[in-house]
């Protein structure tokens, strides 16, 4: 399905090592919620998120952000066929949670986003285009059985 | 989704910090635009050399963040502003408007690799709105 060269393999590894994902996970989904405050729909359950502040500081919010970064290792660890990996994942976003696949594509953004101020200038043109690739595949997959 | 009070102050600050190095953030956006979406390298056939930190990529970053900052100095009324921008790229570049939402992203991972601290959450949101009014604001002429 996809086709992944040992350097783009190599290189998602290598940045995926460095990321601390208790770190980057509840910085990422705390960015998409203040940046895209419409994504707020899907966490009333969370308690506070009326200001930036309170987003950043919220538990619920950091426990679901380290919860999505551990759904992406396992797309990291197999590489060859995400696709299949994310099956059951995709259908509990379809058919339980309700999620607007947009919302995929808006999370990757910003993940890239997280990764580059967390790299700086060694988050190259090259890896990024890499990095962007697999996040291209994984919000496919996480797509992949709305109908 | 318009620029409220609050959007316009943190983007003019923002951008107060940030207008140093323009040239370096147009030069880098424009360079992984070009290497992270292949299909943007169409517009740019008549230049000898696309790799990252080439001479014309170099140049014309300086030139787009030049449109930046106009946009920026003119953030209360980014339309008037950006109208002779406007009618270039609709008559002369017809650069495809889906392109400004591409650059702009790679703008944002730029501000990101260049000013971890300064691009906060509530930075990334202003200057997320602000170019997008930007690039509402130059796709105004196109029909």
């Amino acid at each position: 399905m996809v086709d992944w060269t040992d350097a783009e393999k190599s290189t998602i590894s290598a940045v995926w090592g460095k990321v601390d994902i208790n770190e980057v996970g509840p910085l990422a989904l705390a960015r998409v919620l203040i940046v895209y405050p419409w994504t707020q729909r899907y966490f009333g359950s969370f308690g506070d998120v009326s200001t930036p502040a309170a987003i950043m500081g919220n538990p619920k919010v950091a426990a679901h952000g380290k919860v999505v970064c551990g759904a992406l290792d396992k797309a990291v660890k197999n590489m060859g066929n995400i696709l299949a990996t994310y099956k059951s994942l995709s259908e509990t976003h379809a058919n339980k949670l309700f999620v607007d696949p947009e919302n995929f594509r808006v999370l990757a953004d910003v993940l890239t986003i997280v990764v580059a101020a967390k790299f700086g200038a060694s988050f190259t043109p090259e890896i990024q285009a890499t990095w962007q690739k697999f996040m291209k595949v994984v919000v496919a997959a996480m797509g992949s059985r709305y109908f | 989704m318009s620029l409220t009070a609050k959007d316009k102050k943190m983007v003019k600050a923002f951008w107060a910090k940030v207008a140093g190095k323009a040239e370096d953030i147009g030069c880098d956006a424009l360079s992984r635009m070009l290497v992270v979406y292949p299909q943007t390298k169409t517009y740019f056939s008549h230049w000898k050399d696309l790799s990252p930190g080439s001479a014309p990529v170099r140049k014309h970053g300086g030139t787009i963040m030049g449109g930046i900052g106009l946009a920026v100095a003119s953030i209360d009324d980014i339309s008037a502003g950006l109208l002779a921008l406007s009618e270039l790229h609709a008559f002369q570049l017809r650069v495809d408007p889906a392109n400004f939402k591409i650059l702009s992203h790679n703008i944002l991972v730029v501000l990101a690799v260049m000013f971890p601290n300064e691009f906060n959450p509530e930075a990334h949101v202003a200057m997320d709105k602000f170019l997008a009014a930007v690039g509402r604001a130059l796709s105004e002429k196109y029909r």
